[in-house]
């Protein structure tokens, strides 16, 4: 305990930031078609990064290669590299289970497995060999879910199924599922789409304070959500890059034309 | 043998779990002993994956020799080495070996995870394999005895011969026939029984269809249709009991009565019963392509002022007509290939005739009486059986590639 | 004008209902033939259920039964039972003492009758032999003739010479009536015995048996060969040419006709690979290969039903492709998989044609013990009951086709019971 405090007020002094991921000459393929072209983007550690553009401009998409989810599909292709702490995660030697245990992901609708509560938090450390005894998945749940803030709504029915909880709890207890594995960064796909305002607020200040933790990166829709909890925003249309920088810079004085269309809401 | 069998797998699968809990356990040693050492060292795979991958080892040899031994068994072993204690010993060695080899290569960064998830897909892509394999053994075996068929009798008098009489003398002194495989009269027949079978079928399955649709409450369609449906799901033999028992005696009586000879076999009691039997095969499919068929066109027809049945007559109708094709021709298939029925009710004699109330024999008939009881392989008789099958085989084998065909184009039409 | 429009319209309203009604009359001919079908069958079953027995007093005379005087069980369980209740039958109707009279009072009882009195006494090695020497009234079961007297199928009316039993047996069944030494009884011997050449001995224990073994079998392969196989369909194999070959290959794989699969085994299992004949191995065997198809289109349908986000949520967490598939694809897609797998055992357990190829059509009459002995399925049972001339089979024939669809009802039962409770909406 006492460690993690002197770790987090040492990330708080340190105010040169690393840079966690960094994509050069990125592009990506469905098949013939390309979706996105020469991405050259740095995410720094510990912070929020938000992905924002109108739908289709390729953003999930580039999420979706941080932890190589395109894998699943098998006509996309991939060009350029993505460094994560300076490996390409392409690379041949590379083992996609290891890589999404150091990236955990949150999807746009909440997925919880149809198990229980417990067990929705307790797989991924299983898989990964975390635990060896019973009292290690006990207090990695519990953990989990502090940080998620489920713990006090769900602590007394863990083994009811998560299916049977509220969206915004189930995307809570999404966050606790992925955190569990203890990954270095966290990918959000729109995480609030499918939540009501209230649900939206909670999930919010808990990004906030993962970033503590975690390096986050979220695709989002709400230009307000972006403006809220990121640090950094990069601007994407129809495949490219358009503008990256600050998000306060971005959203008070974007740089480009587009962007700034974008922000105030003439299109998208 | 029955005993030796059952402790080889008994043995077997306890060598298995034997081997799984082996590889678990040296894992688990394997990670303390390391994790004592230095903290950063990262095992690669849960111990269950080196469980997995050394049982794999333990499996994979002993089946091989296995199957090795048991081929090889009848004709190329020594007498010692063909024994069942022999095979056994060499099950459980192999699986021994195997069992070390494997165990001794758990390590830290030894990636059991990936040797398991590549044999399982293995496994699965095998599995799928069986299927086309099977596929593959009827084909060849049809063919391959259908060629030795051909070899003794010409495929001229096969297919155009109208004798058939398959008894041949089983011994040189015997006086018999030597045969004769003009199989025409038995094409006929299945052809009577199936067209008997088809006029009850089509018309009743498809109003059947029509009316579940178009015409019944919710409440009759969730009771009649599973209803409907068990007809499908009933054994042939219960039919063919029903045809030989009730039918055909009821209707010899009603025929004797009417002055009409009518033979206790008959094609026509087949063909009724069979008739029903398929019913469910025509409906339940003309059902669906009948509710695939877009709402707009019913509702069209509709504002012109037609009535229901009208619509259905000359809108649904034609519009789902091709799926309905289809639905027909995949019964046809389904009652050309049915067996116990006409074993049961329709006879063995193979009557050149359009008279349904004579005796008529099939091809599935003809197959089963020519296999059924001992026989030799080689002579034409025996292989006079697979010829037949094959006949079969081609024939429901189009109609099906046919229907699937016309169903396929009716789909890409409303999707 | 407007007259003739609206006789006009009222003809379309006629043709209206008569369509309607034919609709309606084709339903109710299929369903009405269904019920026929089962009634008959039903009522015929019923005179299956129930048996004869006569009440004798027997001597279990020594003379007969231990002819050196050793009581030595083997030798006694040789002797020869079937006289000792001949002598009974004399005995309760001395009466009848000409040639001609014994030989038709001996058909009253089963012939089977000293079999099984023997197997009873002398049940374990170390039986009491004490019996020998003395007295005892016991029940024997009546021959299949005096059953269908008394069940009806036998009439009074008919002409002697047209009679399977003359006036004189009758008038000795009348006699044992009034004495209350005939009485009639369920018949359990339907359900723990195997097939008989007799028909009051004939059970469907060993065609039950032999089902059980054949299913097993045909479980035990098909159930994981499908699931693999829809496995590797639905999750591995990159659609293309080949992923669609094999799907087609199964789908006309599930259209072949039984009697094929027949001639495959016989070819194949018999012929080539030197099997027993007979046996619920080879059966087996041969029916998982024509459930196979069923399997793996269930199997294939129920992996499709779970939703892609299940996969990405496992995936995303880390887990491999196997995990994935093993700890939350599977086991969502398994009551589907399940439920097809009932549906084909179903399927196969009603399957006759092709087991009557590899030979399982033999006269049994011994209840297998494992899947190499000679065998028969109920089935297959009833058509070899069906080319029996006697009455009584006929009965029976109706009784195993009941016994038969009630595990049909049961298995169809369960797989929609498994449905319900586990359709799942997402």
């Amino acid at each position: 305990m006492i460690n993690t405090l002197l770790e987090e007020n040492h990330m708080q002094e340190n105010s040169i930031l690393r840079a966690k991921y960094a994509a050069k000459n990125l592009d990506v393929y469905y098949a013939d078609k390309q979706a996105l072209f020469g991405i050259n983007l740095d995410i720094m550690e510990n912070q929020v990064t938000s992905l924002i553009g109108p739908s289709g401009c390729g953003k999930s998409t580039l999420l979706r290669c941080l932890n190589r989810m395109n894998d699943v599909i098998d006509i996309c292709s991939v060009k350029g590299s993505i460094r994560l702490d300076g490996q390409d995660i392409y690379d041949d030697g590379i083992d996609v289970v290891e890589l999404r245990a150091r990236v955990g992901m949150v999807f746009q609708k909440p997925n919880p497995f149809p198990k229980s509560i417990y067990d929705n938090v307790a797989y991924g450390p299983k898989i990964h060999g975390m635990i060896d005894q019973k009292s290690d998945a006990d207090e990695i749940v519990e953990t989990s879910l502090k940080k998620a803030g489920l713990w006090q709504e769900v602590k007394d029915r863990l083994a009811a199924p998560g299916t049977g909880l509220s969206g915004g709890q189930q995307q809570r207890l999404c966050i606790a599922r992925a955190i569990a594995v203890n990954p270095e960064v966290i990918l959000m796909d729109e995480p609030c789409s499918a939540l009501d305002p209230i649900a939206t607020a909670i999930i919010e200040q808990l990004i906030d304070e993962l970033k503590q933790k975690f390096t986050i990166v979220i695709v989002t829709h709400s230009m307000q959500q972006a403006a809220r909890v990121s640090q950094k925003t990069a601007f994407f249309h129809l495949g490219s890059l358009v503008e990256f920088g600050d998000t306060d810079q971005i959203f008070t004085n974007p740089q480009n034309q587009q962007t700034q269309d974008y922000i105030t809401g003439r299109y998208g | 043998m029955p005993y030796t069998t059952t402790i080889s797998i008994f043995v077997s699968l306890c060598l298995l779990v034997t081997a799984y809990f082996w590889g678990v356990k040296r894992a688990i040693a394997t990670k303390r002993s390391q994790t004592a050492l230095s903290t950063q060292v990262k095992f690669h795979s849960l111990p269950g994956f080196h469980g997995a991958y050394v049982a794999i080892w333990c499996a994979i040899p002993s089946l091989v020799l296995f199957v090795a031994w048991q081929t090889l068994r009848p004709n190329f072993l020594p007498q010692w080495l063909a024994q069942d204690m022999a095979g056994l010993v060499l099950l459980i060695s192999a699986g021994i070996l195997g069992l070390f080899f494997a165990q001794k290569r758990i390590a830290s960064r030894f990636k059991a995870r990936h040797k398991v998830e590549t044999a399982f897909s293995l496994v699965m892509l095998l599995s799928s394999l069986v299927a086309v394999f099977t596929t593959f053994g009827v084909v060849v075996s049809l063919v391959f005895e259908t060629m030795r068929f051909f070899s003794k009798v010409s495929v001229s008098e096969f297919l155009f011969g109208l004798h058939w009489s398959p008894q041949i003398a089983l011994r040189a002194d015997q006086v018999a026939s030597s045969g004769s495989f003009g199989a025409v009269s038995i094409f006929a027949g299945t052809l009577l029984i199936t067209a008997i079978a088809m006029l009850i079928a089509v018309p009743i399955g498809l109003f059947s269809a029509i009316y579940m649709s178009e015409y019944a409450t919710p409440k009759f369609r969730t009771w009649a249709k599973p209803l409907l449906e068990i007809l499908a799901g009933i054994p042939t033999v219960v039919y063919g009991f029903f045809a030989a028992l009730t039918i055909a005696p009821f209707m010899r009586n009603w025929g004797f009565e009417l002055g009409l000879e009518i033979s206790s076999e008959s094609a026509m009691a087949a063909g009724l019963v069979m008739g029903v039997m398929i019913i469910p095969f025509v409906s339940s499919l003309s059902d669906d392509v009948i509710n695939a068929v877009p709402q707009t066109l019913r509702d069209g027809s509709a504002a012109l002022g037609a009535t229901k049945s009208e619509t259905i007559r000359l809108v649904l109708l034609p519009a789902a007509l091709p799926g309905i094709v289809s639905s027909v021709l995949l019964a046809t298939s389904r009652a050309i290939g049915e067996t116990m029925i006409v074993v049961m009710a329709a006879g063995l004699a193979a009557n050149l005739t359009a008279n349904p109330f004579q005796a008529v024999t099939t091809v599935t008939v003809q197959i089963l009486t020519l296999l059924v009881g001992d026989q030799e392989f080689d002579s034409p008789k025996t292989l006079a059986a697979f010829a037949l099958g094959f006949v079969l085989f081609l024939l429901t084998l189009g109609l099906n590639i046919l229907a699937l065909k016309i169903v396929n184009k009716y789909r890409e039409k409303y999707d | 004008m407007i007259d003739k429009m609206s006789r006009h319209t009222k003809k379309r309203y006629q043709a209206e209902r008569r369509f309607k009604i034919y609709g309606l009359l084709a339903i109710m001919f299929a369903l009405g033939f269904l019920g026929l079908m089962l009634s008959t069958i039903a009522l015929r079953a019923i005179p299956a259920f129930t048996q004869t027995y006569i009440q004798l007093t027997v001597e279990f005379s020594a003379k007969i039964l231990d002819v050196d005087n050793k009581r030595d069980v083997k030798q006694i369980a040789r002797a020869d039972f079937q006289k000792i209740i001949r002598e009974a039958l004399y005995a309760e109707f001395p009466a009848a003492n000409k040639r001609q009279d014994k030989k038709h009072l001996k058909k009253l009882v089963s012939s089977e009758a000293g079999y099984h009195l023997s197997r009873d006494l002398l049940a374990a090695e170390t039986t009491d032999l004490n019996f020998i020497g003395t007295s005892a009234a016991i029940w024997v079961k009546s021959s299949d003739d005096v059953d269908s007297f008394i069940k009806d199928f036998i009439s009074r009316e008919v002409d002697e010479i047209n009679r399977r039993l003359n006036d004189q047996q009758i008038g000795w069944i009348d006699s044992l009536i009034a004495d209350g030494k005939l009485e009639t009884r369920f018949n359990w011997d339907f359900f723990k015995f195997a097939d008989s050449r007799s028909p009051e001995d004939a059970g469907i224990r060993g065609a039950v048996m032999g089902s059980l073994f054949t299913l097993a079998i045909t479980l035990m392969l098909s159930f994981p060969l499908g699931v693999f196989a829809a496995i590797y369909l639905e999750e591995y194999a990159k659609p293309g040419r080949i992923t669609d070959f094999i799907g087609v290959n199964i789908n006309n794989l599930a259209a072949i006709p039984s009697i094929v699969f027949g001639l495959l085994g016989l070819a194949l299992f018999l012929n080539i690979f030197g099997m027993s004949r007979s046996s619920p191995l080879v059966g087996g065997l041969v029916l998982s290969l024509m459930t196979l198809p069923t399997v793996i289109i269930t199997t294939r349908a129920a992996l499709k039903s779970v939703p892609p986000s299940i996969r990405e949520a496992a995936l995303g967490i880390g887990a491999s492709k196997m995990q994935t598939i093993l700890h939350h694809v599977l086991p969502l897609a398994m009551p589907g998989a399940l439920t097809g797998a009932i549906i084909g055992m179903a399927r196969a357990l009603g399957e006759t044609a092709p087991l009557l190829m590899i030979g399982m059509v033999a006269f049994i009459a011994d209840i297998p013990t494992n899947i190499n002995d000679p065998a028969t399925v109920l089935p297959v049972q009833i058509y070899i009951w069906a080319d029996s001339p006697e009455r009584a089979f006929e009965s029976k024939m109706s009784a195993a086709i009941l016994v038969l669809l009630f595990f049909l009802i049961v298995m169809n039962g369960l797989a929609v019971l498994l449905r319900r409770k586990y359709e799942r909406r997402w």
